[in-house]
């Protein structure tokens, strides 16, 4: 057995809720892990790109690739795991200011290029954008300070252009 | 866009030759298609669609009695030809009451294209009456399936339904037909090319899997062919056949393999799997190269994993990529067609050496043929099939239900032409039996049919004994009649301590042959071997129209060899004495 991954996949579809409801069907059905998913149009008409995250060891995933390969509005799947991509993940965080008050969450926001976005007597809102591990570390830090409620938007990713050897993050 | 008035087309609302509504639009379609018969019935969101039927002598329009029925002989028809089967049914239960033969169908990989009204698309999403979400229910057993809106939009969409569900792995297709849609008038085009660029199936293998393939056969001491329902769906019978004879290796079927490879060749070591042969699971388990050739390493081939064939090296030819390395590691795999890929390996193959082996194989034979009891004045399952075999000298189109009489038919009856052995493998379907009989003997009038059933499966959809005696369908149905769910039953007693939990139905069937003339058709009751050779030539002899015949047989009979749930294959036992150990 080889060790569970998080994987990035890129799929290029027919634009239509019957692609979107069979991708996440194999998910159901088959019992692949599904971190998260979104859907959205491509500058292309007609078209759409499904970003999924998923865990699995290399076989699961080999198998998750070609399920979805066989969808028939499939066009295209990218596994980027091994790649080089442009990941981005957007996440709202509404953190409550009651234990410390706010200038020590703003200096935490900060720290992690995050923006206030809305503030209220008792809260802050905030807005981060990374990768998924700056996300989901930012979540860890402002975790003991209490979060009231949060919105993740799933990961959004493509290939780079460039495949050697960079780290622009 | 604005166009003076003097061009503007003259809108003809009704009968306009130019256009056509969506109904006809739909059976001019199926006609270019070259679609013969469909298998229907009718209710309010078809109507328009019965009605372009009317009169209209493009299509034969079989009325079946219940959609699951008209499904499993859309089925048939087309497991017994390779074309497509084509099924009509109304919208909501007549939708739904497709859905088991679909499923079927999906596991199987048998490709249909199913028609079904909707309620108009003004009140799609309403909860209006008959409206089922049909397309939503056949997502996860359809290859693909379509809601129809635009009625310009049907001709390509019917298009693109027959190629993807032949094309690739087959399996079947939905399309959803608002009534309004049908009702909406458009322009044939028949344009014939279909493009999808999104399905593309791989049909040529990749030449250095297949260059080591065919080193890896060349130099194995141990090996084995292991042909499944992809060779008879990708029409490589020929192929497998010279192939395996012109190395001289031995070749197993699967259940739906049944008929790639004839059986009478000294190569074909039978059936494997749960209740295949002794020598076909040993060979399995002992080779050390394994040609797997449209299979899918099913469970119920394999048995427990951790034991099968755990030293050999496994190559896998399949046109789904999905299949390959889904349940068992494989060294080589090749995704194509098998037509081509075998004839490619063969190109580059050398006989291997393997006399020892065949020692091997012949020893297992003589000292494991299969149990058939020893004959006395009842009948036992084993003979039945063996009596049918032998007077139809092997050349009937075999059709089964699902149960022990399927497992028996499977192993008793020597397959030795494709597209001969019919029956629901993956979803193991009860009451899929008769009706895909009719559907193959409409298919091929000029082969004599038989249907296989047990008592209990023959009971699901018994209705259609009316749709065989209205159209004459001249099919023998063989009702291996014990009295009970067999198969449950012989679970029960090897595994449920005897504990036979509503699986015996005794005295509480009806009389069949009294059934049989209720619809006006011909029964026969055998229960004796001399009789049921008398039952058997009588039966066989009509051509015209459909014969049910009631085989009473030994009811305690178990099948065997048989892999108990959770062994692997050469944990096999072969008699009640050796399971209880
Ligand atoms: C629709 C459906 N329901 C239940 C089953 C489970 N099942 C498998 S075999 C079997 C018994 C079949 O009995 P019968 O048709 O009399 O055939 P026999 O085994 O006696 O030959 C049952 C109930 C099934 N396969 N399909």
């Amino acid at each position: 057995m080889t060790k569970d991954y998080r994987h990035t996949l890129s799929v290029l579809v027919k634009h239509n809720l019957n692609t979107l409801s069979r991708i996440i069907g194999i998910f159901s059905a088959k019992g692949f892990e599904l971190a998260s998913v979104t859907f959205a149009s491509e500058a292309d008409p007609g078209m759409a790109r499904v970003t999924i995250t998923t865990y699995g060891d290399e076989k699961t995933v080999e198998q998750i690739n070609k399920h979805l390969h066989n969808v028939v509005d499939v066009l295209k799947v990218t596994d980027l795991t091994h790649k080089k991509c442009i990941e981005r993940e957007l996440a709202i965080i509404k953190v409550s200011t009651a234990k410390v008050g706010r200038p020590e969450i703003m200096l935490i926001a900060q720290a992690f290029k995050a923006k206030v976005i809305d503030i209220t007597s008792d809260k802050l809102a905030l807005e981060v954008t990374g990768n998924t591990d700056k996300v989901d570390a930012m979540i860890e830090v402002l975790k003991p300070y209490g979060i009231a409620e949060m919105s993740r938007s799933g990961s959004v990713a493509l290939k780079r252009e460039f495949q050697g050897a960079v780290n622009i993050n | 866009m604005d166009v003076p008035a003097t061009l503007k087309p003259v809108q003809k609302p009704t009968s306009d030759a130019q256009t056509h509504n969506g109904a006809e639009l739909l059976i001019k379609t199926l006609a270019d298609l070259g679609v013969d018969t469909i298998f229907g019935y009718p209710g309010g969101a078809v109507l328009p669609i019965y009605d372009a039927l009317f009169n209209n002598h493009d299509l034969k329009h079989v009325l079946v009695r219940h959609e699951q029925a008209g499904v499993h002989a859309a089925d048939g028809y087309s497991r017994s030809t390779g074309k497509p089967g084509v099924v009509l049914a109304t919208s909501g239960p007549g939708a739904t009451n497709t859905v088991t033969g679909i499923a079927t169908a999906m596991m199987d990989s048998i490709p249909l294209v199913v028609l079904s009204g909707q309620v108009p698309t003004s009140v799609i999403g309403n909860d209006a009456f008959q409206e089922a979400d049909i397309v939503g229910i056949t997502r996860p057993i359809t290859k693909q399936n379509y809601l129809v809106r635009d009625v310009n939009n049907l001709e390509s969409v019917l298009r693109e339904a027959f190629h993807i569900a032949t094309h690739g792995r087959p399996g079947p297709v939905l399309v959803d037909m608002p009534k309004d849609m049908l009702n909406s008038r458009a322009k044939f085009k028949g344009t014939k090319d279909v493009d999808i660029p999104s399905f593309k199936p791989t049909i040529h293998g990749h030449q250095p899997q297949i260059a080591k393939a065919a080193r890896m056969l060349s130099e194995a001491k141990r090996p084995l062919i292991y042909v499944g329902g992809g060779a008879i769906l990708g029409e490589a019978w020929k192929e497998v056949t010279e192939f395996a004879e012109r190395l001289n290796i031995p070749v197993t079927t699967t259940l739906m393999g049944l008929g790639a490879f004839p059986e009478s060749k000294p190569q074909s070591v039978g059936m494997l799997g749960m209740h295949g042969t002794w020598y076909a699971n040993m060979a399995m388990t002992e080779c050390d190269v394994l040609l797997a050739v449209g299979a899918r390493f099913d469970d119920r081939v394999t048995g427990r994993l951790n034991g099968f064939s755990q030293n050999s090296r496994k190559i896998h030819i399949d046109i789904d990529p999905s299949c390959i390395g889904k349940n068992v590691d494989v060294e080589v795999p090749i995704v194509g067609d098998v037509k081509r890929v075998i004839p490619a390996i063969d190109k580059l193959a050398t006989p291997p050496q393997i006399s020892e082996w065949w020692d091997t194989i012949h020893t297992w034979k003589k000292e494991h043929p299969l149990v058939v009891p020893k004959a006395d004045d009842q009948i036992y399952p084993q003979h039945m099939i063996k009596m049918i075999s032998e007077i139809t000298e092997g050349n009937a189109i075999v059709v089964t239900d699902v149960g022990q009489h399927q497992m028996w038919a499977a192993q008793h009856y020597q397959y030795n032409h494709p597209r001969s052995w019919i029956t629901s493998g993956g979803l193991g379907t009860m009451g899929f039996g008769f009706p895909a009989a009719m559907g193959a003997a409409m298919a091929c009038p000029d082969r004599d049919v038989v249907c296989i059933t047990g008592d209990g499966g023959f009971q699901m959809l018994t209705c259609e004994l009316a749709t065989a005696v209205e159209y004459k369908i001249p099919v023998k149905i063989a009702i291996m009649n014990n009295a009970c769910l067999g198969m449950v039953r012989q679970w029960q007693q090897l595994f449920f301590d005897n504990r036979t939990s509503y699986s015996v139905f005794g005295s509480n069937n009806p009389d069949f042959v009294k059934m049989a003339d209720a619809y006006g058709m011909i029964g026969m009751r055998a229960t004796n071997p001399k009789e049921m050779r008398e039952v058997l030539e009588k039966g066989m002899a009509i051509k015209d129209a459909p014969v049910l015949m009631d085989f009473s047989v030994v009811k305690e009979e178990n099948c065997y060899p048989m892999v108990p749930s959770g062994a692997a294959l050469f944990e096999m036992v072969e008699s009640d004495e050796e399971c209880k150990k």
